[in-house]
């Protein structure tokens, strides 16, 4: 057996592999043309570092289930983002459904975002949730979290239609749970 | 409902910490809580799949627009495989880098280094049944960076990886053989083990090589193994 590769930093010039148009899961010549139903929804956030500056060049990659919680359906739930000047990302995709959990369980609608940027020799991986869901209350990942920081995983709405707002915080003050996974 | 085989942990040698005080940017960018560590489940086990039909493939980087690029013309080769040594097909490879004056094409580089209008320094291929990938670049040159006084870069190729799972994303950097810079750069040496830092190290590979055409490399990546499951030790005949 061999160990796996290990893990070096995306650094500063990933963009090279961005394109911008993976951010819009739902974008009309994307993978997901011609899938139907499901409830558009804009996903959104800012990532600061452990002195409050925005980490401006960030790689944010999402992985999510389709609205029927499957992840083995047409729906293709990649998306990638990179942050702006001030450290925001933007997707814009359809809400996941509850996803089967080990044993018996259920979990709550969630995204996986993994962060890589500079300084990152490996990727963060996090969840977001969604603020009111009736499953996050059992939800085994948010369970696994002391309370007083399971809000660090909880997106809340903006306001604006559709759309939910999750800051992630790499260090220090508020600083996001990250998994390993 | 079946619980899914998750995927094997590493040996934290292996793999870079977060904080590794002699990488600066590191220092307020990594985490100082635990991670919280949770079971595999069908969210980890699955992964995007990537249909050459939407990413289109991009095996040469040696030439743009039919104009070749300037610098050591070169063939990086090799396999994907998961830690048992069962090859991982159809992974989306995704690699970038510096071009031979160790200049990127990204307006953030401002290193005093010519651009080349003919090298963008980005490429994608996929791997075949057999786990194989191969593509054309040119060999990238060192860079200086700021991370401390006279710091250099290794000649580095920066690779992305999606495997079956989503536990089993991948980026990291393929090195060099024989580059002075490694014993100096905190970003390789952020690995613990020896073993594991050589295995980003590719190979000069003769079979690669084309004959009055390119060097040839070959660097084989791993990317996580699953859980022994009582399934796979069933193996009585």
């Amino acid at each position: 057996m061999t160990a796996a590769t290990a893990s070096q930093t995306a650094g500063p010039y990933w963009h090279l592999i961005d394109f911008p148009e993976w951010a819009d899961l739902l974008r009309a010549d994307g993978p997901n043309a011609g899938v139907a139903g499901g409830e558009r929804i804009v996903l959104t956030g800012r990532v600061t570092d452990g002195q409050g500056a925005p980490v401006a060049d960030a790689m944010v990659e999402i992985w999510q289930a389709d609205p029927e919680g499957r992840y083995d359906g047409a729906f293709h739930g990649f998306g990638r983002c990179g942050t702006d000047a001030d450290g925001m990302f933007r997707f814009v995709t359809l809400k996941p459904g509850p996803v089967p959990g080990r044993g018996n369980q259920t979990q709550a609608p969630h995204v996986v975002l993994s962060i890589f940027a500079r300084g990152l020799l490996k990727p963060l991986v996090t969840r977001l949730y969604f603020e009111g869901e009736a499953l996050n209350e059992t939800d085994p990942v948010l369970q696994a979290v002391t309370p007083a920081r399971r809000a660090t995983l909880i997106a809340r709405p903006t306001g604006a239609p559709g759309e939910w707002r999750l800051d992630i915080r790499l260090q220090g003050e508020g600083e996001t749970v990250f998994l390993d996974i | 409902m079946t619980d899914p085989t998750g995927y094997r942990r590493p040996d934290p040698a292996t793999q870079p910490p977060y904080d590794v005080p002699a990488y600066g940017s590191t220092h307020h960018r990594h985490p100082k809580q635990a991670l919280v560590r949770v079971p595999h489940t069908l969210t980890e086990v699955s992964g995007p799949r990537f249909s050459p039909a939407w990413y289109a493939p991009h095996a040469d980087l040696s030439t743009l627009n039919g104009k070749a690029a300037l610098g050591e013309r070169i063939i990086v080769a090799g396999r994907v495989l998961d830690e048992d040594g069962r090859p991982v097909r159809g992974a989306m490879v995704e690699v970038w880098q510096a071009n031979a004056a160790g200049r990127y094409h990204h307006p953030g580089d401002q290193h005093d280094a010519p651009l080349d209008p003919n090298f963008l320094g980005r490429g994608r291929v996929f791997t075949d049944e057999e786990g194989s990938y191969r593509f054309t670049t040119i060999r990238p040159g060192a860079y200086p960076w700021r991370n401390h006084p006279n710091a250099w870069r290794p000649v580095h190729i920066h690779f992305s990886l999606f495997g079956a799972g989503f536990a089993q994303r991948l980026i990291t950097q393929m090195y060099f053989p024989g580059d002075p810079l490694l014993a100096y750069d905190p970003i390789f040496n952020g690995i613990a083990d020896a073993a594991a830092r050589e295995r980003l190290i590719a190979r000069f590979d003769l079979d690669i090589t084309e004959p009055e055409w390119a060097l040839g490399y070959r660097f084989d990546i791993v990317l996580r193994g699953r859980e022994a499951t009582p399934f796979e030790n069933d193996g009585a005949h």
